[in-house]
């Protein structure tokens, strides 16, 4: 089952990455010993309960944090800054409310191409990006004039107008309803066949971890967080939701998820403040 | 219908009946209530000033009411008309003498001398406006960046908040002695393109209506949410397009906020400043008067207060006006 070495020749590479935050009552170690090999052109997804520090995985990875120990190294140099080749794609859309859709991708686009592409290409180049994420009509509108799917597929189409050699989602359909999600999902599907994309996702949702990935990696529980299992997903693409939904194969997935999430990584939730049970999700992940 | 109408308060608009019929559409409701409301309100006051002034006897006769406030702006209107006219003849009668004298002696060099009638009212009105909004523009153009500065490095906000906080609760009339005596000293020309006056109000109207636009731009630039910072850092954005494209419009409305407060206060301090240097404007219309002491005397400063809060009321909807001009969020609720 544990296949995190198995890659050969990976695109990204993390060893060893752990992270401790300075907090008033000294310092809070949220990630230890992470390590995972990533290859060109992979779906992974991250999947754990809140709090499990699978953003702050995703966020070492941006360069919007660093580690503290380990690191994470992109074709062979060190990632230690943000920077438009590990494209995010935030919970929240993230547009900037004063641009149009087409503004907000022309942003990113003259930044990140400002020399090598003429004003015409650059035209072109964003109107492609917004037309691939279906919103090609709605480009001259702003943030408050569209829906939230509509605005997460801006996002999308911004981070990928970066040509982004990977990218990086941070539960990009959290926000949204149930129907809309299945769409977004299905987009995010066709455009990874086409351009063959490296992405790095994470979400809390089985069904959309299992449908999407090549591999989930499930994180335990933190205080010191780390890699718990990976699972393979040997599914055939282009993969149909309606017809996988009967598979057995799929649902063995998905059970195999959700018995590491509720039974192995099972997270008591207290009601009330808690007390000293902390140490007993402790002895759960042993 | 009706059930909608019954948002509105019955006991005061019930009167035509009429006005409660079933057709009547919900935006004639809305707009009834939108003018009928104010009005109200001010036929209120009306009654309660007009009542209470009969009560109290000054020793220049009964405070003036709204009656006699405003026969005493239609005087002040006259005066202005006549000055006017007094001032078109002298100006008439100097071209007329000159022309005769360049007719007797060619050599004759012409003098043209100033008109220097007492300022009325209404230009004292408009000397006012003109020193407040210079004092105004002025403070902006300084607040504005040097508020984006602080609000974008905490060390330097933390080195510049003790002076703000110190600063920002000190009083005009505190200022007004300072500013008059540097003035005096340093602003010295033979040939000044403006009146001392006018700068030493200038000066103290910009020293106190500063802060507020300082403080709120400090604010609204220093909280630009997290997840833009992260775009702009994603996509390294280059210090300048930062703050062009990210900072400055995600702090407009506060801006905009600072800015309201500092036009007010300026405006507020400006005629205080007026009334204690005897720099002319509204202030020292209000001050002669308070001086001369005749029996029109009140109600003349009554027409004052009043100019001067409509003034300070159009001022602030101006600002509002532009605010939604700047403002990408049209939707946004401004008051």
């Amino acid at each position: 089952m544990n296949s995190t070495n198995k890659v050969i020749n990976p695109i990204l590479e993390l060893t060893g990455v752990g992270i401790e935050f300075p907090t008033p009552k000294g310092p809070y170690k949220a990630l230890t010993d992470v390590n995972l090999k990533i290859a060109k052109g992979e779906m992974i997804s991250l999947i754990g309960h809140s709090g499990c520090g699978k953003s702050t995985v995703l966020n070492i990875v941006a360069g919007l944090l660093q580690a503290t120990e380990g690191g994470a190294v992109l074709e062979g140099k060190e990632v230690n800054e943000p920077g438009p080749e590990r494209a995010v794609v935030f919970q929240n859309h993230s547009l900037l409310p004063w641009l149009t859709a087409y503004e907000n991708v022309e942003l990113a686009v003259k930044t990140v191409f400002d020399k090598s592409k003429s004003k015409a290409e650059m035209k072109e180049w964003i109107e492609h990006n917004l037309n691939l994420v279906h919103m090609g009509h709605a480009m001259d509108k702003r943030p408050d004039e569209i829906s939230g799917g509509m605005k997460q597929r801006v996002g999308i189409a911004r981070a990928l107008a970066m040509e982004p050699k990977i990218l990086l989602m941070d539960e990009p359909f959290g926000a949204l309803d149930a129907l809309t999600r299945a769409h977004l999902q299905d987009s995010v599907m066709e455009i990874q066949r086409e351009l063959g994309n490296t992405i790095i996702m994470i979400t809390h949702d089985v069904d959309e971890a299992v449908l999407l990935s090549d591999r989930i990696v499930m994180m335990t529980n933190g205080p010191s967080a780390t890699v718990g299992e990976i699972l393979e997903i040997d599914l055939e693409r282009p993969r149909n939701r309606i017809e996988l939904a009967d598979d057995p194969k799929y649902n063995h997935y998905r059970q195999q998820v959700l018995s590491f999430l509720y039974e192995k990584q099972r997270k008591v939730e207290p009601l009330k403040k808690p007390t000293s049970d902390k140490k007993i999700n402790e002895k759960k992940i042993a | 219908m009706k059930n909608k109408f019954t948002s509105l308060p019955n006991g005061l608009f019930n009167w035509g009946g009429s006005i409660t019929d079933e057709a009547m559409p919900t935006w004639m409701q809305e707009a009834i209530k939108a003018i009928m409301l104010p009005v109200a309100g001010i036929l209120f006051f009306l009654l309660i000033w007009g009542t209470v002034a009969q009560n109290i006897d000054t020793s220049l006769g009964k405070f003036p009411g709204p009656s006699q406030a405003f026969e005493q702006f239609k005087t002040l209107i006259t005066e202005h008309n006549n000055e006017r006219e007094k001032e078109v003849a002298f100006y008439q009668r100097q071209d007329d003498r000159n022309v005769e004298r360049l007719a007797q002696d060619p050599n004759y060099q012409v003098k043209v001398r100033r008109y220097t009638g007492k300022p009325t009212f209404i230009d004292q009105t408009f000397t006012s406006l003109v020193t407040v909004l210079t004092g105004f523009i002025l403070a902006s153009i300084i607040a504005i960046p040097f508020g984006i500065m602080i609000g974008l490095s905490k060390n330097l906000y933390a080195a510049a908040n003790p002076i703000i906080q110190l600063f920002k609760p000190v009083s005009p009339l505190a200022w007004l002695p300072l500013v008059t005596m540097v003035v005096s000293a340093v602003y010295t020309s033979d040939d000044p393109l403006f009146a001392k006056s006018f700068v030493t109000s200038v000066i103290t109207v910009l020293v106190c209506s500063i802060w507020p636009t300082v403080i709120n731009t400090a604010v609204g630039t220093a909280a630009v949410s997290q997840d833009l910072l992260n775009v702009s850092k994603v996509l390294r954005l280059k210090p300048m397009t930062h703050v062009f494209k990210v900072v400055i419009p995600s702090a407009i409305p506060m801006v905009f906020t600072g800015l309201r407060l500092s036009l007010g206060i300026a405006w507020m301090v400006l005629i205080a400043a007026e009334m204690l240097a005897q720099n002319p404007g509204l202030g020292k219309f209000v001050w002669d008067e308070f001086q001369n002491g005749s029996s029109n005397s009140l109600g003349r400063i009554m027409v004052a207060v009043l100019v001067i809060g409509m003034i300070g009321f159009l001022l602030d909807r101006v600002m509002l006006t532009l605010q939604r001009l700047f403002s990408w969020d049209k939707q946004a609720v401004l008051r």
